[in-house]
Formats: C-alpha cells, sequence, structure tokens
C-alpha cells in the first residue's frame, strides 16, 4: 500500500493570512477513510455472523514446522478493527482541519487493517491459508513487477512502452521453447530477456531513430507480437509440442536460515530464481536510477532532453540503450509466466499483464520500489478474488475479479491524483 | 491558435502536426503522390505481405523439407515456397472479396459480404478511438464501450416488446448510450482529476468484461432454464435488416457505419465542437488561452468517442450476433486501434482500412480452412502494415528512395 498518497498540502501550513489566498483542503482522505471505517465496523463488524471464528493456516501443508492457526472470533474483531479504523478516520478529519497531512504508515496502516478486516467477514466460518494468499499474491506480482520495472527503465528515459505486453509474451514464448529444445530451464531464462531485447531493438528503432508516434508503436508491436507467437503457436508448437512446447518447471531454492522465519519466510525465500531475480532488480534499479551518474543522467534525458544534450549526454542513444534494457526486463518477466509458473506456452497468454504493469508502474509513480508495491497489490487483489471464489462469499466472484481494476481507477483518480511522469515521456527527441 | 503563442516545448504533441492551410490542402493530394507517400504506402504493403510471405513458407513442411536438400536441388525450395505463399495468399483473396472458384456468381461474392459484416462494427469503433486520437486522446477502452453498448442494446432488445423501427432505434440509441456513458468515465475523471485516461480504459475493459461475465450468471439475460453463459435472443423488431437479402449476412449496419464515418468528417472537419476538439489536441495550452474549456472538451470527447463505441457493439449485437455472449465484443475494441492508425484517424481512409482489415479477418477464416495456414498471420501482416506506413523513412531507406521535403516527414495524424 505504498502508493497510497495522501493529497492534502504537503507540509503543515502557517494560518493563512489576511489577503493571501490558502490552498485548497482536500476532503478526501477523511472522506474515504470515514466511509471505509464505517463499511468495515457495520458491514464486517456488525453484519458478521456473531459466534463464528475465522480460521488462517499459517504454515504449508508440506512444512516441517507447522505453526498454529490463527483463529479469531469474526465479528468481535471487526467491532475492534472498526472502531479503530474509525478513530484514525476522526484523526485524519482533525489533522485536516489543522491542515496538516495524515502520516502515510498510518494510511497504510489503515489499509493493511481494512483488508483484514474484509478477510475474516469474508471467512467468517470457515477458513483460508493465509501464507498461501500470500505467496499467491506474490507470485502473481512477479511478471506485473518486472513489466513494470520494464516500464520504468523505458519511460524514465523518455520513451513511453506500452509494449511491456508483447515484452512479456515474446519472453515466455521463448523461454517455453528454449527450455524445451535444451531440456535447461535457465537457457530458458537467458532466452526470454534476448526476445525481449529484440522487440526492443524495433521499438527503438521506430520511436528513437524514426521519431514515430510511442504508443503508436508500442501498440502495434502488442499486436506483432500476439501474432508472431501465436502463428507459430499453431503452425510450429502445436504440431510438435512433446519437442517444441513442453519445457521442465522452475524449482524453488530455499535460501538456509531465512527461510525459516515464521510466515514470512516460506513465502518470501524459498522461491525460484526469477523471484530472487526481483529482489536484486528492485535494489539495483533504485539505487541504479537515483544514486548513480548513470541514472542522473537518464533521469535528465527523460526530464529535459535539451538541457542534457546541452551539456553533453547524447540523448538518442541514452533512450536506445534504455529501451532496449527496459524491453529485455520486460521479457526475462515473461519467463515467469511458462517456466516459473505454468509450463506450456500458450496462445496469448500474457493475458493484459502488461498493461497491468503499465497501470503499476504509473501507480508506482515511475519508481521501481512504488512499482513493485502496486504489483503486488495487483497479485493481491487477483489472488484474494480467487481464493475467496474457492471459499465462497457472498459477493459474485466477477465482482471480487473486477476488484483490481477498481482499485486502480480509484487510485488513479482519487489518491494519486494528477500523477507526473517524466516531463519528456513520449515526446521524440529531434536534434536541431 | 498559433504556435507562437506557445511557451511550452512539451505542448506540441507528438501525434498531431499542425493542419495545414488552405492553399496547402489544396495541392496536398498532389505533394502526396510527388514526395512518395502514396508509393511508401504501396512498398509498405509490399514488404509486409514479403516478410508474412517468408513467416508462411519457412513454418510450411514441405519447405522445410525440401530445405533440407537445397544445396542439391535449390529449384525445389523456391517452388515449393512459391507454392506455400501464393496458395495462402489466393485463399486470403477468395476468403476476402471475390472467390473465382465457386460455382456460382451469388456465392463467388460471398466473401465481400462478409468482409462487410465484419467490418461494419470495426470502422463504427475506429471512428471511435478517431475522434479521441485527434483530440489528443487515447482511447484503449473502446473494448470495454463496445461490450457496454452490445449489453444495453442487447438487454432491451431481447426484453421489451416494441414495435417494428422503433424496437431497433431503441436498442441502437441505448446501446450509443451505454457506450457514451462508459467512455464519459474515463473522460470526466481525466477533467476533474487528471487520471490518466490510457490506465482508466484499460481498467474499464477488464471491469467490462467481468460485468458481462456477471450478468450472464443472472436470470434477466440468461435463456430461461440454461445453464450456458449466453444470454437470450434479440426479438426479431430489434434486430437490424439484413441489406442483400437472406442469403448474406450483411446488415442495414454496415449503411450506418458509412453514416457515422460521414457525421465523423462533419463532425471533426466542419462543426464547432470539431474544431475545439482538434484544437485542444493540437495544443492545449493555446486552447486554454483562445478560451476553450480543455477539460471539459476532454470530457465531450471521451463521450462522443464512448457513443461511437457503443453504437459499434449495439450494431454488432443487434446486426450480427444477435445475442451475448463473453466474447461478444472478440477483439473489435483493439483491433479498432490498428484501424484507426491505419486509416490515419480520416473518417475515410478508416472505412478503407476497415474494409481491408475486415477483409484480412475474413478471407484469414477462410485461409485457415483452405490451406492451414493459420489465421494469426494476419495480425503480423496488419501490424507490419501500420509499423511501415508509420515510418516512411525506413521504407525508404529499405528500397533506397531518395528523401522528400521534410515536412511530409511522420505526418501520421
Amino acid at each position: 500500500m505504498s502508493t497510497v498518497t495522501a493529497t492534502p498540502p504537503a507540509q503543515p501550513l502557517a494560518a493563512p493570512e489576511r489577503g493571501v489566498v490558502a490552498p485548497k483542503v482536500s476532503w478526501r482522505v477523511p472522506g474515504i477513510t470515514a466511509a471505509a471505517g464505517l463499511l468495515a465496523l457495520l458491514a464486517f463488524g456488525v453484519g458478521a455472523p456473531s459466534g463464528a471464528h475465522s480460521r488462517f493456516d499459517l504454515s504449508f501443508r508440506t512444512d516441517a514446522v507447522q505453526l498454529s492457526p490463527l483463529v479469531v472470533p469474526s465479528q468481535v474483531t471487526n467491532i475492534v478493527i472498526g472502531v479503530v479504523c474509525l478513530l484514525i478516520a476522526a484523526f485524519t478529519v482533525a489533522q485536516t482541519v489543522r491542515r496538516r497531512r495524515t502520516p502515510m504508515w498510518l494510511l497504510a496502516g489503515f489499509g493493511l487493517l481494512w483488508v483484514f478486516a474484509f478477510l475474516v467477514w469474508a471467512v467468517a466460518g470457515k477458513q483460508t491459508s493465509l501464507v498461501d494468499l500470500l505467496q499467491g499474491s506474490l507470485l502473481l506480482a512477479v511478471p506485473l513487477a518486472f513489466g513494470a520495472f520494464g516500464g520504468v527503465l523505458c519511460e524514465r528515459s523518455g520513451v513511453v512502452n506500452i509494449a511491456i505486453e508483447g515484452q512479456l509474451l515474446v519472453g515466455a514464448f521463448a523461454a517455453a521453447v528454449v527450455a524445451s529444445v535444451t531440456h535447461n530451464v535457465y537457457a530458458g531464462l537467458l532466452a526470454a530477456p534476448v526476445a525481449g531485447y529484440l522487440l526492443g531493438l524495433l521499438l527503438a528503432l521506430f520511436t528513437v531513430r524514426y521519431a514515430v508516434n510511442q504508443i503508436i508503436v508500442g501498440v502495434v508491436l502488442n499486436v506483432l507480437a500476439v501474432g508472431l507467437t501465436s502463428f507459430l503457436f499453431s503452425a510450429v508448437l502445436k504440431p510438435n509440442s512433446a519437442r517444441l512446447n513442453t519445457p521442465p518447471l522452475m524449482q524453488p531454492i530455499a535460501i538456509p536460515l531465512l527461510e525459516k522465519i515464521p510466515v514470512l519466510g516460506p513465502v518470501l525465500f524459498r522461491q525460484t530464481v526469477i523471484v530472487y531475480a526481483l529482489y536484486i532488480a528492485v535494489a539495483v534499479l533504485t539505487i541504479g536510477l537515483f544514486r548513480t551518474r548513470w541514472g542522473l543522467r537518464v533521469r535528465a534525458v527523460g526530464e529535459h532532453p535539451e538541457a542534457a544534450d546541452t551539456v553533453g549526454i547524447p540523448v538518442n542513444k541514452v533512450r536506445w540503450r534504455n529501451v532496449v534494457m527496459g524491453s529485455a526486463t520486460a521479457g526475462f518477466g515473461g519467463a515467469f509466466l511458462t517456466i516459473g509458473y505454468i509450463g506450456q506456452f500458450g496462445q496469448e497468454m500474457s493475458g493484459g499483464r502488461g498493461y497491468i504493469a503499465l497501470a503499476a508502474m504509473i501507480l508506482g509513480r515511475w519508481t521501481p520500489f512504488g512499482s513493485l508495491g502496486a504489483a503486488l497489490l495487483f497479485g493481491f487483489a487477483t489472488k484474494l478474488a480467487s481464493v475467496l471464489s474457492v471459499v465462497g462469499t457472498p459477493v459474485p466472484s466477477q465482482f471480487m475479479l473486477m476488484l483490481p481494476y477498481v482499485l486502480t481507477v480509484l487510485a488513479v483518480a482519487g489518491f494519486v491524483g494528477r500523477v507526473r511522469g517524466p516531463a519528456a515521456d513520449g515526446v521524440p527527441y529531434v536534434k536541431g | 491558435m498559433t504556435d507562437e503563442l506557445v511557451p511550452d516545448r512539451a505542448a506540441a504533441p507528438p501525434a498531431a502536426p499542425p493542419e495545414p492551410s488552405s492553399e496547402q490542402r489544396a495541392s496536398s493530394w498532389l505533394r502526396r503522390v510527388s514526395s512518395g507517400e502514396v508509393l511508401t504506402t504501396v512498398l509498405a504493403f509490399v514488404l509486409a505481405l514479403v516478410i508474412g510471405g517468408i513467416l508462411i513458407a519457412a513454418v510450411d513442411k514441405k519447405v522445410t523439407a525440401a530445405a533440407g536438400y537445397f544445396f542439391a536441388r535449390p529449384g525445389d525450395l523456391l517452388g515449393a515456397a512459391w507454392h506455400s505463399v501464393s496458395g495462402a495468399y489466393a485463399a486470403l483473396f477468395r476468403g476476402a472479396v471475390l472467390d473465382y472458384q465457386a460455382t456460382t456468381v451469388l456465392k463467388a461474392i460471398r466473401p465481400l459480404t462478409e468482409t462487410i459484416t465484419t467490418s461494419t462494427p470495426l470502422i463504427i469503433a475506429s471512428l471511435a478511438v478517431a475522434v479521441a486520437f485527434r483530440a489528443g486522446l487515447f482511447n484503449i477502452g473502446a473494448q470495454g464501450q463496445v461490450i457496454m453498448g452490445a449489453v444495453v442494446s442487447g438487454y432491451v432488445g431481447f426484453t421489451f416488446h416494441l414495435p417494428p423501427v422503433v424496437a431497433v432505434l431503441v436498442a441502437l440509441v441505448v446501446g450509443v448510450l451505454a457506450g457514451a456513458v462508459w467512455g464519459g468515465i474515463a473522460g470526466v475523471l481525466k477533467a476533474r482529476t487528471g487520471a490518466h485516461e490510457v490506465i482508466v480504459t484499460i481498467m474499464l475493459n477488464y471491469v467490462a468484461s467481468f460485468l458481462l461475465a456477471w450478468l450472464l450468471t443472472t436470470s434477466a439475460f440468461r435463456v430461461h432454464g440454461s445453464q450456458e453463459p449466453k444470454s437470450q435472443t434479440v426479438l426479431t423488431n430489434a434486430q437490424l435488416p439484413l441489406l442483400f437479402g437472406s442469403q448474406y449476412r450483411a446488415t442495414w449496419g454496415f449503411v450506418l457505419a458509412l453514416v457515422a464515418a460521414a457525421f465523423v468528417w462533419w463532425l471533426m472537419s466542419r462543426s464547432r465542437l470539431g474544431f475545439q476538439f482538434r484544437a485542444v489536441g493540437a495544443n492545449p495550452y493555446a486552447s486554454r488561452t483562445a478560451g476553450i474549456s480543455v477539460a471539459r472538451m476532454t470530457a465531450y470527447v471521451m463521450l462522443a468517442s464512448g457513443a461511437l463505441a457503443g453504437l459499434a457493439g449495439a450494431v454488432q449485437l443487434l446486426g450480427t450476433s444477435k445475442y451475448l455472449t463473453d466474447g461478444i465484443a472478440g477483439t473489435i475494441g483493439f483491433d479498432a486501434i490498428t484501424v484507426a492508425l491505419l486509416g490515419r484517424s480520416k473518417p475515410g481512409g478508416i472505412v478503407a482500412a476497415g474494409l481491408l482489415y475486415g477483409g484480412l479477418s475474413a478471407g484469414g477464416r477462410f485461409m485457415e480452412v483452405v490451406t492451414g495456414t493459420p489465421i494469426d498471420i494476419v495480425l503480423v501482416l496488419q501490424a507490419l502494415v501500420v509499423l511501415f506506413i508509420a515510418a516512411p523513412g525506413l521504407v525508404r531507406t529499405i528500397f533506397r528512395l531518395p528523401a522528400p521535403s521534410a515536412d511530409v516527414e511522420g505526418a501520421l495524424a
């Protein structure tokens, strides 16, 4: 929830002096928190069946050490949470009246509490596995996060990357085919970024060299990627499925010590290489973009290419390099779809994840950490929908599945407000 | 509305080059021919067909077999490749335009009517994308708007018993309204909060398709007593009448599509509102200076765009499919983006591009049956054509053509 940011003024403001117009007070945050708090208290708390318990498993069935499950009385727990939520809402009202900002951590805490209340309500009288929910969220977030990183790399240098969808798709395709032919998952893992890189070369050629509208090229490259992979799938892979489309699956590698952490250990540190690569990528990208000379140059090119050019940064070279790097990153994430998760390649298997990754990047305000947070949010919402459709809730599963998308709209419209991307994003740079 | 007023370098959006003056416009066709725009367009098609042909040949079994002994008998490879590629493209033509191997004339022209049927909703949806595009907005949500249009017009069409003509008109109008609302959400959000329309429309696509999936589980939509995720069939009075008699599927929806294209031409080129749309798209800063409310125009543009997409959905449902399924919108909304780009966001271009695209789809289905070439090659062809047309510089480099005057370069609007 790190991406949800309060909109009120950035710092405490002095009482408005006479003749000075004070900035408009936004009642969005207090309004939303109050409404959500009331919902938690009345629907999830009072509305929960009395006497029922909600049970959450804290270990996987296969774990050597089994933690005892967390069992809470549904109604009482949620009434308590609802009251706490309303107290926080009251605090945000007070803060807004005093023209102060509500601290970020408090809003994040509010979000976590609210989601927990919802879970308790949804599984009242039943049980679900908390570790499975968390692990599923993480796994669903992996391709989204890599796609979003690919977007960040491109867009920080000023090139819009709508082609993430296509890059994920060709990455998944290449990984499946190469891993099948070589019987080696790691060869497949190497092939995926190469496929993404090749698509990135096209993106760079058309956007940087020929200065074609970047959104057009991105959309068209997605069509091209879908067409190419589907064509090759139908014509080559389907008839030779045993030889070309039966890749081995990546096996999880447990990290000693870290995997022993209760609950989070097995979720975070008993994963495949791709997931570990995600942890490394987010750190490397954050440091690279915001703490190195390279990152400064990239951001300069994305914000003000003329200025960057004036001080001697080769604008289009930087862009070209970032576009292919970003595309390779997204392609790498595509490998997860096949050899990291499902195995076989299927037609159009990226299924719109590239577009969600784009949304995650924007929600994450063009930063690696923010993108990861947003990707996890999407992963969580999707996993929650599928878990709850198994458990059975009063809400139709279609509405649960809708949730991440509605949340994104609300977040983009309500919380994030006027997000500002790199200033020169989408504008081709023609020297002259 | 002059560029001198613009203080900001970011004010020149890549999608909308300045409108040519009347003198420029008068000679623009001549200039285009002489500067090679027509030539590069033709060459773009040639290039796409060549690359597509290479792909078709490369996956053909006979070709790969002949490639095994290429150095012994190179002629075999070329022969096999020629056979496979020409066979596929001939089938594409037979499925899209004229089946010259058919026994009767009526059967021979059936492919053409199939092309018209396929391209009808596509043309209307592309007009929707184009209206937004020329106003500087990118409506990726045509898909969702098509779904909403189809859902609502379908509901009205199979629920209310209305007299002929009235029924179909009412169903069309509510479809248009539903699309307008769905597009309008994105427009109003953009205008009021600055939420990026690309993100909002993508998200609304998913919301619309899940909404449709849910509606198909409710008793108001389902056929009574059926468990299939399929709605009731639209009543006869609400169906669009057939255009060429009962032998062919083409409906009056195609005429509606042409009317819609004419309307969009009038709207964008002759009306005051359309001028404001284009002004905002070309230069929001200057538009604001000139007294145009950019926020209001943003909302209007998305309403108009959504309305057209809703019409596309309504036409598809009332004319062709007649009942709702999960896949009612197919990929109309996404294909519309490519078609709008191919037609350069101009109504005439879109009708042509829509027919071409519809023909490729109809022909692709025929080709898949006849020669076994997967229909997906059509997607590759479409993508390549748009790419090459968008980058005339690349085409000229490939064919070593001289560069024309710079102002025609990249004039994709």
